[in-house]
This record gives structure tokens, C-alpha cells and sequence, in this order.
């Protein structure tokens, strides 16, 4: 008996659909043995940290407050994922877009109200664009790796935000505690349902996979991002220009990236410190991933892994395990969610030895 | 060779199955100690496979495999090596970097010394008259001479059984004759040759003995002498030979499309540069560019289809027009259109339906994209027009082009550029690993194309092919092009010297193609 991968004739949609499902089934089955054999309770612990968030309702605000920058920054990687523009430094973005939008506020003083909080958005957004410039400009002029160089500005906007809070930016009433002023409130985005911390963002996030899923299979330039990510040469014997695939994939996940911290700034925590980046950036690579590179599927992806978030948190006070056991389950959905790639294209068949079907009879 | 008491080689009822295909169906033939064996038939007839089973590489499902009479199991391409048989690929497995000893020794089971090896290379090659210098690098070498290092590797192990793989595809015409002459030497000493092949007029001259394969069954093992060129033919296609039907008086008319100098760097190191590539097509005429592979053709199809730009607009101009600095999407829409060689990946993604791969190539053309929206129903509804009017056997516009078998989508490509109607089609190896049938369709298409006014550009390494196929022909060697000649005034033999070009003998090409001589 031997297993045999073989190419599929077409791909599979059945397994399009099936191995991210499949992926976070074990992702909680494995969890659940892990915990177990590491002494705590398996069974307890992913229900929190999966279920939990979904079954009482005074988790959902939390869930989809966390879900809406996922989501939004996740919508822009998908994009540069599928030209295979590898952005990785999506937090980098996700902090400058924050801290352009901060400014923008500074500057307007005690101003608020409509105008200023959509020139703080779109600053975030020109701020998260900005960041990806240079990558962008050193990949199509210097060939360098757009992995190294957008990971690496990373820790510059983390230096940045430190030297801004701690710096110019500090709150003079802030006990010299490294952080900036909160927000004036009519500085704030919006809350959609009086009494909860579902804010703007959170509709934007909802709106937003419906635009780009539009654009991606409709529009001229989603094709064009979907035949450079595939097969390069046709993509140039197509007319389509490589470079101006990787300036546009780049930028517009930066500009993702930037508008997501803008509207975690201004709608959820409403003051940077050096907490303030929470490792979305790099999450949102797995929600991409988990969600298919497809804009909806992204929508629900981000779903999943802000349900991680908080259920991680509730099952530190239920079960006592550190907070950073929700980053071991996403990690592990990214690593099944890949490996189960090959499924789409291949199927496993089991084949008994050469010798069990050998001599076939005649006339087959 | 009917009194021989064994057969060197004798298969029984080989069968070997793939997911939805037979491509063996209880073949059954046997080779002759010094005997040359054709395995004739079209491209996806089971040929291959049926090698690769008896060198190892794959096992067969059912039947026996007998050698000297035993029946035995070719476990890996080592035990076939270590009972004798020995097999040259129809791609090389050559390492460019290095020199044709370390290549060789490289490919060795045992490990012999350096200076050993060399005198046995030397013996080797002085036994069969195989000129190769064992320390130039093989980047440095023509295909032919890449071929000689793999027919050498092959020989030092004196083998029984000698399988060549179509091994004359990228070789000129007189190289073909060196490579019978060995072979045919191999053979008076009783080493049985089993020849893969797809050309009629090298099986009748070389083999005594031809198994003629289609969809994986044994049709006929019958001897080419006495069977002509078109009944070896009908019998690997299963029916009647479709010839071109060219209208009777057709004449060209004005110059269309103009290359002058056009120049071009090589791409990577091991790359080709165009060098002052000129030639003229004119409305209604067919121009073959003949060539072995690796001289410069892909460079030039980029060239002309814009994937990669010159500095200078005036190389190459339509109707007038200079193109040289237009991008691919310009030229398309000034008329150019391209067929690369390569199908999957290129000319087409695999991946994508048909309907997305004709938005590829033909969404500007036929205003398949408005307002940045890509009309997808009229992009099925083309897609569905090159189907049916290029006979693609596909389900429908939602297929992947990689679901369709090679042939087909060559169909579907050629198809979707034809049907936009181009002012000039340039195409590379339109017929490559494509079946008779499909081929005399792209051919008939092509002339069609022609017929109604385009200029057609037609590269191919397949000599036949353009001879029967174009008006005008022209050799490109090392990035140069000769001279275009009439096909119909065509001296094969020249051509041939051309296609050789420093590659061959120099002082035999010198007084046809004198600058080619002084590169070297």
C-alpha cells in the first residue's frame, strides 16, 4: 500500500473551500491533544478560545472590533499575495498610518468633527502608503527582496513611534508615561450602536471585501494581478506591466495597512503608546492566507482570528494559560492552511503495490 | 535477422495506465542483437512511456519485459544501465558550467579516474568518429555537439541496447547524417538501436524495423523500405494525410512588416543577443525563419511581439508605423500579434478558463474592457467562437487551458490570435509536440491568415514544416540572420550549412555567410 499525490485534471473547489475549514477542525483537534499531554485542560482551553468569543453575545462587539483591522489590512495583502508580492511588513505600515493619523489630530488642536476625522483617515491611509514607497522603489529598481526590506521597516516605524510618544508627542499630562494625549472626542470615529465600541471601522471593514472583491474579478487591473501572480511571462506577453504590478500591489498594501491603524487609532484605543502595535500586521498574513487571497474569504478569515484574539484572552483567566497561546493557533491554521494547498491541485489516492495489479485482464 | 535464436529485447502485453488514459495498451514487440528499431508515432502515442519503462524510470502495470530472454524487472535507470541498455533524452541533462570530462563523469556509475576516463573517451570517440574536445565548457557547445557528450556518456558502457529519443529534432540536416553514420556502426557490432521518432524519411533511411504506436496500441511493426513515407504516415495518424491547400496564384503584396538592424542584448549569460537582424515580410507572404534551437529564436519573437523593447522605434515598423519602442499592449493594438512557443505559462495560464485567456491577448483588440471592467461575456462568447472554429476539443470558455492536451490548446492559442485578425502574426514552433491532425489545422489556418492579406513570421526548428508551409525562408544562427531566400529556388544543403553556422565547419560556410565565419 502506498499514497500517491496525483494531479488533478481541474482544480478542486470542493478543496477550495474545504482545507481552510478543515485547517482550523485541526488546528482545535491538535490543540487539544497538546494541552492535554502538557497538563492542562485541552478540551477546556480551545473551546474558549474558539467557542467562547462566539457563544455569548458580549464577546461579539469585542470580536468585531477586532476583526475590522484584520480584515482591512488582510484585503491588501491578499492582493499583493496574489501577484506574489510577498509584503510581510504590514504592521510597519499598520503603526505609521496610526501615528500620520495622530498627527493630523495634534495638529488640528481641539478641532473635530467630520472633516478633521477624514483627514486623520486619509492621512493613515497616505501614511501606510508612504511606508511601502521605498520597498516598492528598491524592488523594481534594485531588484531587493520586498520580504527583507518592508520586515526591516518594521522595526524603523516601531522606532519612529517610540521616539514620537516618548518624544514630541508625549502627553504632558501623561505622568511621563510614554504615550500620546487621548483623542478630543469629537475626534473619534463614530459609534454605530450607542452602549458598545462597535465604531466606523468596523463598517468600513464590512464594506470594504465587497469593493475588492469586485475589483478582483472584474476589473482589468484584478486581472492583471491575478495572470502576473500565475505566469509571469504571459502576464508580460499580455501587455501587462511587472513593475507597475509590484509599485500598485505594494502601495495598496500599505495604503490597507495605514487606513486600518488610522481607524484603530481613532476608533478603538484613541491614544498610541508603545503598546499600541499588537502584532495585526502580521496576522493579517494569515487571515490572507486562510481566507484564500479572496476579499470575502478574508472578510470571514478575519472573523476566525479575532475570535482567537479574544478567546485567548478569555481562557487566561479561565484556564490560566498565557495570552500568547492564541498566536501558537493562528500560527498553526497558517501552517495547515498551507500544507493543505496541494490538495486543490492534487488528490491523494492509496495504490496497492505494482505487483496487486499487475497483468490486467485482457480486453480492459 | 528472423534466424536469430533470442531477441535481444522482447516486450509482451506492456500496459501502463495514467488518471484517465491508456498510454500503453498491450504492446508487444521485440529488437535483434544489432538490429535498428523505430518506434514511430505522433506526439502523446505512448512512445515515451514505453521507453521510460524499459530504461526504468517508470514501471510498467501489466505484461513482461524479457531481455536475452530473461524476464526481468528494470527496478531504476541504473539496473536498465547495468544490464546494457542505454538511453539518450531528447533533453539533455548537461551541466552548461562545466566541461564535457566533469559532465560525463558526472553521469558515471563508477567512479573512474580523471585521466582514465579521458582515454576511454578518447578511444571512445576515435572508434566512432564523435569529435568532441573534453575540456571546452558546454555552454560553449552546439546542440549537436551536447548530443555527442550524451551519445558518449551512453557508449563508455558498451551498451546492448542504445534507446535515442527523437534525437535528430535539433540537429541540421548534415549533423543528422554524422549521427547515422554512428549509429548505424553501433549497430554492425551488434548493438541493438530501439529509435524514437516522429520523421518518416530517417526511419526509411536508418532503421530495418518500425513499430508504429497511436493512443498507446500497436498498429504495425513492419519494414520501412518497403512501406513509402505516406502509408507509415496514414498508419500513425489512422487516416488520410491532409495536404496544405495553398489558392493557386496567390502573389504578395506591398512590404508590411520591417525589421532593419534590429539588435537586441542577451538576457542572461547563457543567453542569445540579436545582432542586426533585418528582414521584410510583405502583405500575404509567409516568412520562415529556420534555426536550431537556442540561436536567438525566442530573443526575436520577444523582440517582434514587444516583451522586450529596442532603443531604437525605427527596427521595426508596419505598414510604415514604427513599433520598435511600443509596448506589447501597443503593438496588439497596432496589429501585431505573437504565438511564443512555449504554451503553458506564456502564451497562455494554465490556471485561468479559456474565457480569461482570451481577455490576455485579446481584450483590447476586440473591446473586451470598458470603463477598467473586463466584459466577461464577451470574453466566453470569443472564447467560444475560437472552439468551435479551430475544432478545440474543450467542454466549453469555463476550461482550463491547462486541462487541455497540448495540441488542443496550441489549437486555442493559435485560434484566439488568428480570429483578431492581425495585421502580422509572428509564431514560434506553432506546431511543437502538436499531432498531425491539429498541425495540418494551424497549417491550413495559417495560410488562410495569409491568404487574406496579414504577414505571417513563422519560427520553427522543424525544417519540413517550413519548407511546405512559406513563401520565403531565412536561417538565424548565434542571433544573425542570413539572407531570406524563395523557398521554391531553397538549396536544403545550404540551408543546412547555415543552420550549422561556426557550429559546423567554418571554412565550409565561410564563402556562403562570411561574418558568421569570423565570429568564430
Amino acid at each position: 500500500m502506498r499514497i500517491k499525490l496525483e494531479k488533478r485534471p481541474e482544480p478542486s473547489t470542493l478543496m477550495a473551500f474545504a482545507t481552510p475549514i478543515a485547517s482550523v477542525l485541526l488546528t482545535m483537534a491538535i490543540g487539544v491533544v497538546v494541552f492535554d499531554a502538557l497538563g492542562i485542560k485541552g478540551e477546556k482551553a480551545v473551546i474558549d478560545i474558539f467557542l467562547t468569543p462566539l457563544l455569548s453575545s458580549y464577546k461579539w462587539q469585542d470580536v468585531a472590533v477586532k476583526a475590522a483591522p484584520l480584515i482591512i489590512i488582510a484585503l491588501g495583502l491578499s492582493i499583493g499575495n496574489r501577484a506574489q508580492v510577498w509584503n510581510i511588513g504590514a504592521e510597519g505600515q499598520y503603526i505609521i498610518g496610526a501615528l500620520a493619523a495622530a498627527g493630523v489630530g495634534i495638529a488640528a488642536g481641539g478641532a473635530g468633527g467630520g472633516i478633521i476625522i477624514t483627514l486623520m483617515i486619509l492621512a493613515g491611509i497616505a501614511g501606510g502608503t508612504a511606508w511601502a514607497v521605498l520597498p516598492a522603489f528598491l524592488k523594481t529598481r534594485l531588484n531587493v527582496n520586498e520580504i527583507l526590506s518592508t520586515l526591516m521597516l518594521t522595526y524603523v516605524a516601531l522606532q519612529v513611534l517610540g521616539y514620537l510618544v516618548g518624544g514630541p508627542w508625549k502627553d504632558p499630562n501623561g505622568r511621563n508615561f510614554p504615550a500620546t494625549a487621548p483623542l478630543h472626542a469629537d475626534q473619534t470615529l463614530p459609534i454605530l450602536f450607542p452602549g458598545t465600541t462597535v465604531h466606523l471601522g468596523v463598517a468600513i471593514a464590512l464594506v470594504l471585501p465587497f469593493v475588492f472583491w469586485l475589483i478582483m474579478s472584474r476589473s482589468v487591473f484584478g486581472f492583471q494581478i491575478r495572470v502576473v501572480g500565475s505566469a509571469p511571462d504571459a502576464a508580460r506577453h499580455g501587455g501587462f506591466d511587472a513593475k507597475q504590478t509590484i509599485w500598485l500591489s505594494l502601495l495598496i498594501g500599505g495604503a490597507m495597512a495605514g487606513l486600518a491603524g488610522a481607524l484603530e487609532f481613532a476608533g478603538a484605543l484613541k491614544a498610541i503608546n508603545l503598546g499600541f502595535p499588537s502584532g495585526y500586521g502580521f496576522t493579517a498574513i494569515i487571515v490572507s492566507f486562510l481566507g484564500r487571497l479572496n476579499p470575502i474569504g478574508c472578510l470571514i478569515a478575519g472573523v476566525v482570528l479575532a475570535v482567537t484574539y479574544v478567546g485567548g484572552q478569555v481562557a487566561q483567566t479561565t484556564v490560566h494559560i498565557p495570552n500568547s497561546t492564541a498566536g501558537i493557533f493562528q500560527a498553526m491554521m497558517l501552517f495547515f492552511i498551507l500544507a493543505s494547498d496541494i490538495l486543490i491541485r492534487y488528490r491523494v489516492r492509496f495504490v496497492g503495490s505494482p505487483k496487486a495489479s499487475a497483468l490486467p485482464a485482457a480486453g480492459e | 535477422m528472423a534466424n536469430e535464436p533470442m531477441a535481444r529485447l522482447e516486450l509482451k502485453s506492456i500496459t501502463k495506465r495514467f488518471p484517465g488514459v491508456l498510454a500503453n495498451d498491450q504492446v508487444s514487440f521485440s529488437v535483434q542483437p544489432g538490429e535498428i528499431h523505430a518506434l514511430l508515432g505522433e506526439n502523446g502515442a505512448g512512445k515515451s512511456t514505453l521507453v521510460k519503462m524499459i530504461y526504468g524510470i517508470m514501471q510498467p502495470d501489466g505484461g513482461e519485459i524479457r531481455w536475452n530472454g530473461e524476464r526481468i524487472v528494470v527496478a531504476n535507470p541504473k539496473a536498465a544501465r547495468k544490464l546494457g541498455i542505454g538511453m539518450v533524452f531528447q533533453h539533455f541533462s548537461l551541466f552548461e558550467a562545466m566541461t564535457v570530462l566533469e559532465n560525463i563523469a558526472l553521469g558515471m556509475d563508477a567512479k573512474i579516474p580523471a585521466r582514465e576516463l579521458e582515454a576511454r573517451i578518447k578511444e571512445v570517440m576515435t572508434q566512432y568518429g564523435l569529435k568532441l574536445e573534453p575540456h571546452r565548457i558546454v555552454s560553449t557547445l552546439s546542440v549537436g555537439e551536447r548530443q555527442r557528450i550524451e551519445i558518449v556518456r551512453a557508449l563508455l558502457l558498451n551498451p546492448k541496447l542504445l534507446i535515442m529519443d527523437e534525437p535528430t529534432s535539433v540537429l541540421t540536416p548534415q549533423e543528422v547524417e554524422q549521427l547515422f553514420v554512428v549509429l548505424r556502426q553501433l549497430a554492425s557490432e551488434g548493438c541493438s538501436i530501439l529509435y524514437i521518432s516522429h520523421k518518416l524519411h530517417e526511419i526509411k533511411a536508418l532503421c530495418h524495423t518500425a513499430t508504429i504506436l497511436r493512443g498507446g496500441k500497436l498498429v504495425d511493426t513492419c519494414n520501412p523500405s518497403v512501406e513509402t513515407s505516406r502509408s507509415m504516415a496514414e498508419k500513425m495518424i489512422g487516416g488520410n494525410l491532409k495536404t496544405i491547400e495553398k489558392a493557386e496564384g496567390r502573389k504578395v503584396g506591398r512590404e508590411k512588416l520591417i525589421v532593419n538592424r534590429l539588435n537586441m542584448p542577451a538576457r542572461s549569460h547563457f543567453g542569445v543577443s540579436l545582432k542586426d537582424i533585418t528582414f521584410t515580410v510583405r502583405e500575404g507572404e509567409i516568412f520562415g525563419i529556420a534555426g536550431v534551437a537556442g540561436n536567438g529564436q525566442n530573443a526575436l519573437l520577444l523582440a517582434l511581439s514587444g516583451e522586450t523593447l529596442t532603443d531604437d522605434p525605427g527596427a521595426i515598423t508596419v505598414d510604415g508605423a514604427q513599433l520598435g519602442r511600443l509596448t506589447a499592449k501597443q503593438r496588439r493594438l497596432a496589429g501585431v500579434s505573437s504565438v511564443p512557443e512555449e504554451r503553458n505559462g506564456h502564451a497562455a495560464v494554465p490556471e485561468f478558463t479559456l474565457a480569461d485567456n482570451s481577455v490576455l491577448t485579446a481584450r483590447d483588440r476586440l473591446g473586451m474592457v470598458k470603463a477598467g471592467l473586463i466584459d466577461h461575456k464577451a470574453a466566453r462568447t470569443y472564447a467560444g467562437e475560437v472552439i468551435s472554429t479551430f475544432a478545440v476539443k474543450a467542454l466549453g470558455p469555463g476550461s482550463t487551458a491547462g486541462s487541455l492536451s497540448g495540441g488542443n490548446l496550441q489549437k486555442y492559442i493559435m485560434g484566439r490570435e488568428i480570429m483578431q485578425n492581425p495585421a502580422v502574426l509572428v509564431v514560434s514552433q506553432p506546431t511543437w509536440g502538436v499531432d498531425a491532425g491539429a498541425a495540418a489545422a494551424i497549417h491550413q489556418a495559417l495560410v488562410d491568415l495569409a491568404a487574406s492579406g496579414s504577414a505571417i513570421v513563422v519560427i520553427s526548428q522543424d525544417l519540413d514544416e517550413l519548407l511546405s508551409l512559406c513563401d520565403t525562408l531565412a536561417v538565424i544562427n548565434e542571433g544573425r540572420l542570413s539572407p531570406a531566400m524563395k523557398v521554391a529556388d531553397a538549396d536544403i544543403e545550404e540551408i543546412g550549412l547555415l543552420m550549422g553556422g561556426v557550429h559546423g565547419d567554418p571554412a565550409a560556410t565561410a564563402n556562403l555567410h562570411p561574418e558568421v565565419a569570423h565570429a568564430h
